[in-house]
């Protein structure tokens, strides 16, 4: 007999948005659906990469429309669940109603880890909308554990039915997630779950420890396909768990065609940790700030890691978008100066 | 000449912080705190400025209208119904600083003219008064198709009612970014930092305009538009030159307060009151202009 099981989560269509700049069509999303219902994966998520509502100047407009998306992820589902991402300050009431009403069944309402007590409402909502319910504490290396657990707390007394410990920066070593983890485990009546980025190649490692703490969902990302060097990878996450003895449900072959057959093809560049990626682990900087960054480094003439470091010691958050173009003409203006 | 008497409602962190703007006003009479909670900082600080204090909400005031010609509401969209209708029907005029909006949206530079005979007018959100000015900069120089503003403010200036209803805020936001600063569709977000020290407020405005070359027209409108907000907000500027990318317009800007009950940080909740008591003082120019005919 095999271990306790858990659910493994993909983000794929969601988290992976960032990585095409929000480009994903209606037939990429069938395909992607189709193989993940197929290869038994139960719940993946499908939104704009800073959630419902997202598509915006600020991050980057949707090519189509977030609720056309769902919808067509929906239609190719034989058993599995679709979820949205809510960022309350972004996303709004209406636009859960419409996500409900495309076919999604879960949502995950996502704030900074200090800020759990602006998605009371959204949580409500999700909660009588019938969804299944997820409070999401984004950028949890920023915070001290026992701030962590009072966070998770009030996510818990609003209704959420599972509350995750999300890694944004990928900035977290494997004893720290095994550190929050437990906490929330030992201080929690619902599930824990967490959400990964391999920005410092520890994805992987992070989720088993995740696991080994009591975890009831991990998410991953087909071939990484998510912000920064993407989260921890759907089809190698189905294989190790395997090996250490867990059930996860998820059909190997199957899950490895939809990665290498479908998404390896939608991939702009490889995910692999670039310098850039690096830094932001190291220096605890929001994922999807990636490729922002990048375009700013080329319009100012200045290098993507001094952007990063920089935007990490003014402890941005993640949504602070803006701030990486002013970042960036500062630091090219003081060089300047230096000439 | 004897000044006009104004009273607020509310003494909480906004009406108490707004009590230290009317003392500056030149047209009125900073008169009466209102709240419920006798023990709260607004209602002591009140008393302690020798002002007429009321410690059970309106009920009170309405056994002594003679204390107020007009009334600025910073309670909540609920209770502000309330007050509305009591006080509209003794002739009292009405600032609302809660998401209620029942009378319309005034953002100061933009439409106050329009609205001095209102009843009650709304002052939108914190996001809304720092941003909204610079959509309609934009929109009289080159119209705007589409109008998108991220506001980031502190999350110790974030209270709890901004934090109930984030929702309202957004949907508020982008409604009065369409019908007061002009957009065809309006967007807003809204960030909270907890970085401390506590960041000063920061939003940005993206703008699809309709047409590119208008550069020139839109940078002098800008320009204008910031000494107008600064006449009211002294430390509302631009932090860095508005960047052009086709028909894209992105404006960066950061309010700093006055310091007065909030830390200069809260420039979100500095602008609110400061806003308002500029229509205050407006209302009341207006006022005094037709009692002298």
């Amino acid at each position: 007999m095999g271990k306790r099981s858990f659910n493994i989560l993909d983000v794929t269509l969601r988290d992976g948005s960032h990585a095409v700049k929000h480009s994903f069509t209606e037939e990429q999303v069938r395909q992607v659906a189709r193989g993940l219902d197929q290869a038994g994966v139960r719940y993946f998520e499908v939104s704009h990469g800073d959630g419902l509502g997202g598509s915006s100047l600020q991050y980057g407009l949707s090519a189509v429309d977030e609720m056309k998306l769902i919808e067509a992820a929906v239609d190719e589902c034989e058993q599995a669940e679709v979820s949205v991402l809510l960022l309350p300050g972004i996303g709004v009431k209406e636009d859960l109603e419409d996500a409900v009403k495309a076919g999604a069944k879960m949502v995950r309402v996502a704030t900074h880890v200090t800020e759990a007590d602006v998605a009371r409402q959204q949580i409500e909502l999700g909660r009588n909308l019938g969804l299944k319910t997820i409070g999401f504490l984004m950028m949890a290396h920023m915070a001290p554990v026992d701030k962590l657990i009072e966070q998770a707390k009030l996510f818990e007394s609003y209704g959420a039915e599972v509350v995750y410990v999300t890694d944004s920066a990928g900035a977290l070593m494997p004893h720290e997630v095994k550190e929050r983890v437990s906490a929330l485990k030992d201080h929690l009546s619902c599930k824990v779950g967490f959400h990964g980025h391999n920005n410092l190649s520890l994805a992987m490692a992070n989720t088993i420890a995740a696991v080994e703490a009591g975890a009831a969902y991990v998410d991953g990302s087909l071939r990484c396909l998510g912000a920064g060097s993407g989260n921890t990878q759907t089809e190698v996450m189905a294989a190790v768990f395997e090996r250490l003895g867990y059930q996860t449900g998820i059909d190997l072959y199957k899950v490895m065609d939809v990665a290498n057959d479908v998404v390896a093809k939608i991939m702009p560049r490889p995910q692999e940790i670039t310098g850039s990626s690096l830094i932001m682990g190291y220096s605890g900087v929001y994922s999807s700030f990636l490729l922002h960054t990048h375009d700013a480094a080329k319009k100012f003439g200045v290098d993507e890691r001094s952007i990063l470091i920089e935007l990490g010691k003014m402890q941005a958050v993640g949504g602070q978008e803006d701030l990486i173009y002013e970042v960036a003409a500062d630091i090219s203006k003081r060089n300047k100066a230096l000439v | 000449m004897t000044k006009y008497k104004a009273g607020i409602i509310g003494s909480g962190n906004i009406g108490t912080d707004l009590m230290y703007k009317l003392e500056r006003s030149d047209q009125l009479e900073m008169n009466v705190m209102v709240g419920i909670d006798p023990s709260s900082e607004g209602l002591k600080r009140a008393k302690e400025r020798g002002y007429h204090v009321i410690t059970d909400g309106i009920e009170g005031l309405m056994k002594q209208p003679e204390l107020v010609d007009i009334v600025f509401d910073a309670t909540t969209a609920g209770a502000h119904k309330y007050h509305h209708d009591q006080l509209t029907a003794i002739g009292k005029k009405v600032i609302d600083l809660t998401p209620a909006a029942i009378g319309p949206f005034v953002v100061p530079p933009v439409n106050l003219d329009q609205h001095l005979s209102e009843p009650n007018v709304n002052m939108v959100t914190c996001g809304g008064q720092a941003t909204i000015p610079i959509v309609h900069a934009i929109h009289r120089a080159a119209p705007v198709k589409y109008a998108e503003i991220v506001a980031t403010v502190s999350s110790k200036s974030a209270g709890p009612g901004t934090r109930a209803n984030i929702d309202e805020f957004t949907r508020t936001t982008a409604r009065a970014i369409e019908e007061v600063g002009g957009a065809e569709k309006g967007k807003a977000i809204i960030i909270l930092n907890p970085a401390d020290p506590p960041i000063i407020m920061r939003d940005t405005v993206h703008v699809l305009v309709a047409e590119e070359g208008k550069e020139a027209e839109i940078l002098a409108s800008i320009e204008d538009m910031v000494k107008e907000v600064q006449n009211y907000v002294p430390g509302y500027r631009l932090r860095s030159a508005p960047q052009f990318d086709g028909t894209k317009v992105s404006v960066f800007i950061e309010v700093e307060g006055a310091g007065d009950f909030f830390p200069p940080y809260s420039g979100n909740l500095d602008i609110m009151t400061a806003a308002a008591a500029k229509v205050g003082n407006e209302m009341t120019r207006q006022l005094t202009a037709i009692a002298s005919r």
